[in-house]
């Protein structure tokens, strides 16, 4: 595929992202969308959220503009901020707005880690309301009736000073994201990265021991999108312990001890 | 070079006669010394050493250690010597002169494992990775000990404190991972699922029982492992054909190997096979399988059953608890049928549960999840007495539990280590820790409600306000920074001037915005208070002066900070004193901890240092400092915790903090403090106050220095 240049709120997805459903996730989302509900997702890095958005932007026929927040994403990120061009100032639309505007799909990725005063404009766009304030402006524009707002966030590993306010998280419908049951975990792997069946299980079973070790050591255990990764270099010739290693093992961790014993386990597996 | 050249007999005499004290002891030093002159420099100096630094601990030790060396293991590994020199220091710290004699006697074992050149794998070494290794296997959470053997006994998984049976230190390593993975395949495959007793009860010569069994069950175990992680498996063939040990395997032993491969094949298949196998000839016997201790495994299991069988129940019984409460209806007459539902995704995997209330599934909580599959693991099943929920007068986990005891009692009836926390201490004779050599315990301090706070404020009160202007100018404000080249909104004035420019033909400025800049002070300060007993008298007021102006200061500033106080009476009575803990607010409980601060006994450093290291560390701070307010240097009574040992071991404890992020500093009043505390805390890591009487004047303004 050739690189193109596209404006953001006509990025459409055109070819059905790959997306194995773990529940009833596609129906809580669709019902929530037609109810113009704002959607929150909850889930361990890796687990298939912004897959899962990619999927949903699909099927509802929506572009999708994704913003991954950091912790110097400030309000005139997501809503625009004035420029200066030949002498005068413009306004550019940021995101949010180009969202609202365009009646796109707004997934803010990690929402937890943007600045507070980024809540300012949720909220008024994340309830019965549905408006965006702009305050340099001193407008507000009322969202187009196909928006939807949707938010990831992770609850395993923010501090208690970056959790999410009780006024934000109940605007949301949650949908709870975890790693899928083994069987589907294999054939995703299996799908998504081209190996064969019983080396996708043996996959997903390092990745079961490395999620063992939560907490004796490790913050997170190896997520699906590592066992992805590993297999598309095992798919290319690379021998799997030497995969798990590069894919997964240097991925999750720096630990030099940690690092001999995720090691041991793959040797012993593979 | 003349530097390498050996050392001659006397050069080697005179040392020796000094570490092992002859004069006393009438120690004979000559032949060792004697042996030790034939030897390179190198190797002389070797041994020199370890003789000295367990000379520190112990001289019969040390003159055992240097007979033997020089008997027999001069070209051993030095490595497994030192790991077999340290295993008897650390002998001789957990249980006395004798048993750390029999593991210095015991060097005959050591060398008939080794090969004349081999490199051992040490415990020290393997086992932190081999732990996180089972770890990561499935099942109950094991732990990994020191034991003189290998074998398990269903919760820790021992090993020997050198394992030199291969010749390669890779080998060796390979062998330690293969023990742990055998032993993790008892515990995960039901090798214990039987009962002892009864299984050998019948036979007249039951070690020979035990020991077939044990080659069936090790049968079962490989093919067990042989699906479960088939590189390891590969890597044990490997290991047994070094060793020779798939030679001349008798056919009758073949065959059970090939039946109890059966992927079905269970504890009582090898049971069954026994009446057989007790007539053959003796079971093959592999590097990694241990041995199998019934005893061990009884008396650990039917403590672990009982716990756990009452844990279960009560859990059960707050699970519906809660449940009830969340329900609105009226109360139901019979309490709901409980049982559990396995699914098991694949047929290898230890299935997982849910809760079945009147064949309702509810998820069980994670506590319970972990019960259950430890309950799995020992019957194969979850037994239907387990699924009761406890009645209320059951409620007494008591007796199962050690923690929570009254850390007053310790000295109070019959001594006990229970609910203490240990921690190492440095011996820098022997250049090592003493392994769990601190006994620690964290205490409250009695609050004293006077009006010890009001005064002090009243006393220093043009001096507070003088703290609160300084500090209120320290807390983090949201600077506009202008004339940028990115920001959030354009600065008009910039944009005015650089118009003008470009009209005038000059170059137009591109530094047009503005950005608001949010400097986050992220601080978090644990003060570690000396309340050793010479802080009596007006020390300890200054002391609590200073505490409570840098309350009053740090409440402006924001800064999360915490207050611990220390103190020591020998090894075995190691205090710490919480006056205020990171989460807690500065109000009248914590003033009148500070208020209650009394000297103690002694000053005991080291401890203290790691255990509020531990506690600072377990707070997310970008930076974090420990700092230390003390009278003097460290000295505890009786044990030799003083001069070089007690500054040695401070100074390694603070090595420990600053490797892990913490920045140390140190306030004292010790006047003699130039001559170690460049040596404990680093050249610009202290301040030394000459007047007792400013120390709370100082406290803060040290404070805001550090920080800036």
């Amino acid at each position: 595929m050739q690189a193109r240049a596209l404006e953001s709120e006509a990025y459409f997805i055109e070819a059905e992202p790959y997306y194995e459903a773990t529940g009833d996730e596609i129906k809580i989302f669709e019902a929530a969308y037609r109810n113009k509900l704002p959607i929150l997702l909850k889930g361990p890095t890796g687990c298939g959220k912004t897959r899962f958005m990619e999927y949903m932007a699909w099927r509802l026929q929506r572009p999708l503009i994704t913003v991954s927040c950091h912790d110097d994403l400030t309000a005139s990120d997501l809503v625009g901020r004035y420029l200066v061009k030949g002498g005068e100032t413009t306004w550019v639309d940021g995101p949010l707005t180009r969202a609202v505007r365009a009646g796109a799909i707004c997934y803010l990725d990690e929402i937890v880690e943007a600045r507070k005063d980024t809540m300012v404009v949720i909220h008024p766009l994340a309830d019965d309301r549905r408006v965006l304030p702009m305050e340099k402006l001193g407008t507000l524009v009322s969202a187009d009736e196909n928006f939807c707002l949707a938010v990831s966030y992770n609850p395993g590993y923010q501090s208690v000073l970056k959790d999410l306010k009780q006024s934000t998280r109940q605007r949301f419908v949650a949908l709870e994201f975890d790693y899928p049951t083994t069987e589907l975990e294999a054939k995703i792997v299996a799908n998504e990265s081209k190996i064969d069946r019983p080396l996708a299980d043996k996959l997903v079973k390092f990745a079961h021991m490395t999620r063992n070790l939560k907490g004796s050591g490790l913050d997170e255990g190896a997520s699906t999108r590592l066992l992805v990764h590993a297999g598309k270099l095992i798919s290319s010739g690379i021998e799997p312990v030497s995969a798990c290693r590069s894919a997964i093992a240097q991925a999750i961790t720096d630990d030099v001890e940690m690092l001999a014993a995720i090691q041991e386990l793959s040797s012993s597996l593979f | 070079m003349a530097d390498n050249a050996p050392l001659t007999l006397e050069q080697i005499l005179k040392p020796l006669e000094t570490w092992l004290e002859v004069e006393f002891t009438f120690i004979h030093v000559t032949e060792i010394a004697e042996s030790l002159a034939r030897l390179t420099r190198e190797e002389q100096d070797f041994f020199l050493t370890w003789t000295r630094r367990i000379s520190t601990t112990n001289i019969q030790i040390a003159y055992q250690f240097a007979v033997r060396a020089t008997a027999g293991l001069m070209h051993m590994d030095q490595r497994v010597i030192e790991a077999w020199a340290l295993h008897a220091m650390d002998t001789y710290d957990r249980a006395g002169l004798r048993p750390a004699m029999q593991v210095i006697e015991d060097v005959e074992n050591f060398v008939h494992l080794s090969h004349a050149h081999a490199e051992g794998a040490v415990f020290e070494d393997f086992s932190g990775i081999l732990l996180t290794f089972v770890h990561g296997l499935s099942g109950r959470q094991l732990k990994i000990a020191q034991g003189d053997a290998p074998y398990t006994d269903s919760e820790t998984l021992f090993l020997p404190a050198v394992v030199a049976t291969m010749e390669k230190a890779k080998d060796n390593f390979t062998l330690c991972k293969a023990m742990v993975a055998f032993q993790w395949a008892q515990t995960r495959f039901g090798s214990f699922r039987i009962n002892f007793n009864d299984a050998f009860g019948a036979y007249e010569d039951q070690e020979l029982a035990l020991k077939q069994f044990h080659g069936l069950e090790t049968l079962r175990l490989e093919a067990c492992l042989q699906r479960e992680l088939p590189g390891l498996a590969r890597e044990m063939q490997r290991l047994k054909q070094t060793l020779a040990e798939n030679e001349a395997i008798p056919n009758i032993w073949q065959r059970f190997a090939e039946l109890l491969a059966a992927p079905g094949a269970t504890v009582n298949d090898s049971l069954r096979m026994l009446t057989d196998a007790y007539q053959a000839p003796l079971a093959p016997t592999t590097c990694y399988q241990g041995e199998l201790r019934p005893d061990a495994v009884t008396a650990c299991m039917t403590k672990r059953t009982e716990h756990e069988k009452m844990h279960l129940r009560i859990k059960l019984a707050q699970m519906l608890e809660e449940m009830q409460k969340q329900q609105t209806e009226a109360p139901r007459e019979a309490p709901p049928k409980i049982d559990v539902k396995e699914h098991q995704d694949s047929p290898n995997e230890i299935p997982s549960f849910d809760i079945m209330l009147d064949d309702m599934p509810v998820a069980p909580p994670e506590g319970v999840k972990q019960l259950l599959t430890s309950v799995y693991l020992d019957f194969g099943e979850i037994p239907p007495e387990y699924l009761v929920a406890a009645g209320d007068g059951d409620y007494d986990l008591t007796q199962f539990e050690d923690q929570g005891k009254n850390p007053d009692d310790v000295w109070q009836g019959t001594y006990h280590e229970e609910g203490a926390t240990f921690y190492p201490e440095w011996d820098h004779g022997r250049q090592h820790y003493r392994k769990n050599w601190c006994v620690m315990r964290e205490k409250d301090v009695t609050p004293v409600h006077d009006d010890f706070v009001p005064q002090t404020l009243q006393k220093y009160s043009g001096l507070i306000k003088h703290l609160h202007r300084t500090f209120e100018a320290m807390r983090d404000e949201d600077k506009l920074f202008k004339r940028q080249a990115a920001g959030d909104e354009v600065d008009i004035d910039a944009l005015v001037e650089a118009l003008a420019d470009a009209r005038d033909g000059r170059e137009m400025s591109d530094r047009l915005f503005m950005h608001m800049h949010r400097a986050e002070r992220n601080v978090a300060v644990m003060f570690m208070v000396d309340m050793s007993g010479s802080t009596k008298g007006w020390i300890n007021d200054a002391e609590r002066e200073s505490l409570v102006l840098l309350c009053e200061t740090l409440e402006r500033l924001g800064d999360r900070y915490a207050i611990y106080g220390f103190s020591g009476n020998t090894r075995k009575r190691c205090e710490i004193y919480r006056i205020k803990h990171f989460d807690e607010r500065y109000d009248d409980m914590v003033r009148a901890r500070i208020s209650g601060i009394r000297p103690q006994d002694y000053t005991r450093m080291g401890f203290a240092i790691r255990h509020l290291t531990k506690v600072l560390n377990a707070i997310e701070a970008k930076t974090r400092l420990l700092i230390t307010l003390s009278d003097g240097k460290p000295d505890d009574y009786f044990d030799g915790y003083r001069s070089a040992y007690g500054i040695e071991d401070t100074r390694q404890a603070l090595i420990e903090a600053k490797r892990t992020g913490v920045h140390p500093f140190c306030i004292t009043i010790d006047k003699e403090g130039q001559k170690y505390l460049p040596h404990m805390y680093g050249a610009a890591q202290y301040v030394i106050i000459d007047e007792v009487r400013k120390l709370p004047l100082k406290v803060a303004d040290i404070y805001r220095r550090l920080t800036t």
